[in-house]
């Protein structure tokens, strides 16, 4: 029996980021600008400054907590492609509440927030019932959900919750003070309250994946569903809970959004976090622990290449790209390594 | 009054549904759709999902229209696409059947990967005017009353996408390779117990059915939506996805799909004017019916009406060939 080395399996981590890196400075060349500056031009943009540091923090959020919901579905062997419609949801159901809900913040906010929870979790379920009852694949039953829930979004923001005067694609109007997250200071959108909420996500799913039962029977039915059922398992029941989980953290994800980040409902609530999540929890390899910092990079490359694009005349997909590529690269990188060991094995 | 509209005004915005010009168009927007999904449906009738069309479409599109930009060259273009679409498609292929890594992983990250390259590349083509497909009416058919406005008064883009649903029918259907095709999608072991190479044959059909996807990039970019801008074909590859899955994997009918989709568009022109907001979520239509296509697929209710008129299944059921997206390994 072979195994893999120390060496060998830090290199079939730091290849492909090399390469990542590589593909970044060719590209930057070709676009004619400094690779070295334009790095340093991301890292500040994404990363200088109290105020900065708070925006890129409240971006970070959504992100992280779209990808521990994401942890589940993935360790129940389950493609949540619906996350950006539940995320979507949750922004609608928060927005709801903070249009609807009277009194104090102490009151419209956590409303806001359970509402956006619910949201998430509802939609979430419609994927999840479509797969165990109706033997819909969760990945085009999901895909369709995202895009009843981007119209629904679309259809609130120009009918019936448009601005007053005119309508416009660019949003509702601003929700009423009480129902915003507080923040830490003014003229900044870092809440410690969401924060706290993505720190709590993440630790959360780690102990719901290693330490309780349900974690491990979730991973049985991810492993193989027919033998987690012969094992008593109840496999259905088992992935509804892994969509209602998930659910529950990407509809929080969209109240943050609403009442931490927009202040009001945009059609692209969203953000993209739900696909780029999946992006994170790939790259994560489906643990845990690693998402915090990998989401935390994923910000500050998109962040970073925003202000890159206003500084030199560069698009700002740049950090898209390099975020894609790494990922891409770090995929490959582990089916080759694997390929390398089972050949190995197969000759000895 | 309905939503604020008068009777008159949805009776006459449905009437000009129908003029044999919006008809025409909507055979037109239909092409590129059609490329799109045909490819996916060979794609997928071997046992591969190309999940990355919403990305592939996206490139090709840009691939498709710089090339013939700078070239000043349609046809360069078209076959630029092409390469671009074979190739992300090959490179699925690849992790799916080299590194047994999951076609789905891979190809959602193609799909994001592609989007900002085509956003990141295509910078410096957005607003630029560049070559079009040329109109070409058909001698003679195009004269027939109707008809030959309809279908006859467009470009090879357009006639292409025609020539491509009935080849790929006769192909799949009629053919013993087509059988063969079959067979590789459904029972991947049974194919190569008969000696087929069947990693082989997902390569060459793969790549075949991404250079379709590619050509519908370029049949965007240089002819139904004229150039490039970020975000040219957004949405177009997921849905070109929901409607290989609402054709049921036929090549008629996801044509018929595509076309049902080209329609939802004149309607939605139609009626921007008088449902303002109605209008914007029409396009989304084709998911709602593809949930429900499947949901109702699999009903009993559905399961008896197929066992008492069996000639209904051939219509209407839509099960996935057997082995699609599962990596085949001999050993």
């Amino acid at each position: 029996m072979t195994t893999e080395s120390r060496a060998e399996r830090w290199g079939a981590i730091a290849a492909p980021i090399a390469l990542a890196v590589l593909v970044a400075i060719v590209l930057l060349l070709l676009a004619g600008a400094n690779p070295f500056e334009a790095f340093k031009l991301i890292g500040e943009g994404a990363l200088s400054g109290w105020a900065n540091m708070g925006e890129t923090l409240m971006a970070w959020v959504p992100l992280v907590l779209a990808s521990a919901g994401l942890i589940i579905t993935f360790n129940a062997g389950l493609w949540n492609i619906g996350i950006e419609g539940q995320i979507i949801l949750g922004g609608i159901a928060a927005s709801w509440a903070a249009r609807e809900v009277g009194g104090p913040g102490w009151v419209v906010v956590p409303a806001a927030i359970v509402a956006g929870a619910l949201g998430g979790m509802v939609w979430a379920l419609f994927a999840g019932v479509l797969k165990t009852r109706f033997k819909v694949n969760e990945i085009f039953g999901g895909l369709g959900l995202d895009f009843v829930a981007a119209s629904l979004a679309v259809y609130l923001v120009i009918g019936p919750w448009k601005r007053q005067g005119v309508a416009s694609t660019s949003g509702t109007d601003l929700f009423r003070d009480e129902a915003l997250l507080p923040t830490v200071a003014e003229n900044n959108r870092l809440s410690l309250v969401a924060v706290g909420l993505a720190i709590a996500g993440v630790v959360f799913v780690y102990y719901l994946m290693k330490g309780t039962l349900f974690g491990l029977r979730l991973k049985a039915v991810g492993r193989n569903v027919r033998s987690a059922f012969l094992l008593g398992i109840p496999t259905s029941r088992y992935m509804l809970g892994a969509f209602a989980l998930c659910g529950v953290l990407a509809g929080i994800a969209g109240s943050m959004q609403a009442i931490g980040f927009h202040f009001k409902l945009i059609p692209a609530i969203s953000g993209g976090y739900g696909f780029l999540g999946i992006l994170v929890v790939l790259l994560a390899a489906f643990r845990a622990a690693w998402i915090a910092p990998i989401a935390l990079f994923f910000i500050a490359m998109s962040r970073g290449s925003t202000q890159l694009a206003l500084r030199l005349d560069i698009d700002s997909a740049l950090g898209g790209v390099i975020t894609g590529i790494l990922v891409l690269l770090v995929i490959l990188g582990g089916g080759w390594q694997a390929r390398r060991l089972l050949r190995r094995e197969a000759a000895s | 009054m309905i939503l604020g509209a008068t009777w008159s005004e949805i009776w006459s915005a449905w009437g000009d549904v129908f003029t044999t010009a919006s008809l025409a168009s909507m055979v037109a927007a239909a092409g590129p759709l059609i490329y799109a999904t045909i490819g996916e449906t060979i794609t997928e009738k071997a046992g591969v999902i190309n999940l990355s069309l919403e990305g592939s479409l996206m490139l090709s599109a840009l691939a498709g229209f710089g090339t013939a930009f700078v070239a000043d060259n349609v046809l360069i273009g078209f076959l630029a696409a092409a390469a671009v679409g074979a190739a992300i498609a090959a490179l699925i292929a690849f992790a799916s059947i080299e590194l047994r890594l999951d076609q789905i992983a891979v190809g959602f990250v193609m799909t994001l990967l592609a989007i900002d390259l085509s956003d990141y590349l295509g910078n410096r083509f957005v607003g630029e005017a560049g070559p079009a497909v040329p109109a070409w009416p058909i001698p003679g058919l195009s004269d027939i009353p109707w008809i030959g406005e309809v279908l006859f008064d467009h470009n090879v883009s357009v006639y292409g996408s025609f020539v491509v649903v009935i080849v790929a029918y006769i192909f799949i259907y009629r053919t013993r390779r087509g059988l063969e095709l079959q067979g590789i999608g459904e029972r991947p072991e049974g194919a190569f117990a008969r000696g087929v190479a069947v990693n082989r044959m997902r390569y060459f059909y793969t790549i075949v059915g991404g250079s379709l996807v590619g050509v519908a990039g370029a049949a965007f970019s240089l002819d139904q939506r004229l150039g490039w801008r970020e975000g040219l074909t957004r949405n177009l590859g997921w849905i070109a996805l929901a409607i290989v899955i609402f054709g049921g994997w036929h090549p008629i009918r996801v044509a018929i799909g595509a076309i049902l989709f080209g329609f939802l568009q004149v309607v939605a022109l139609q009626f921007q004017s008088v449902f303002p907001g109605v209008s914007q979520v029409l396009p989304t239509i084709p998911f709602p019916l593809m949930i429900l296509a499947l949901v109702i697929v699999y009903t009993d209710w559905f399961r008896r009406l197929g066992d008492r008129y069996p000639r209904l299944r051939g219509i209407l059921a839509a099960d996935p060939p057997g082995g699609i997206g599962v990596a085949f390994h001999p050993e």
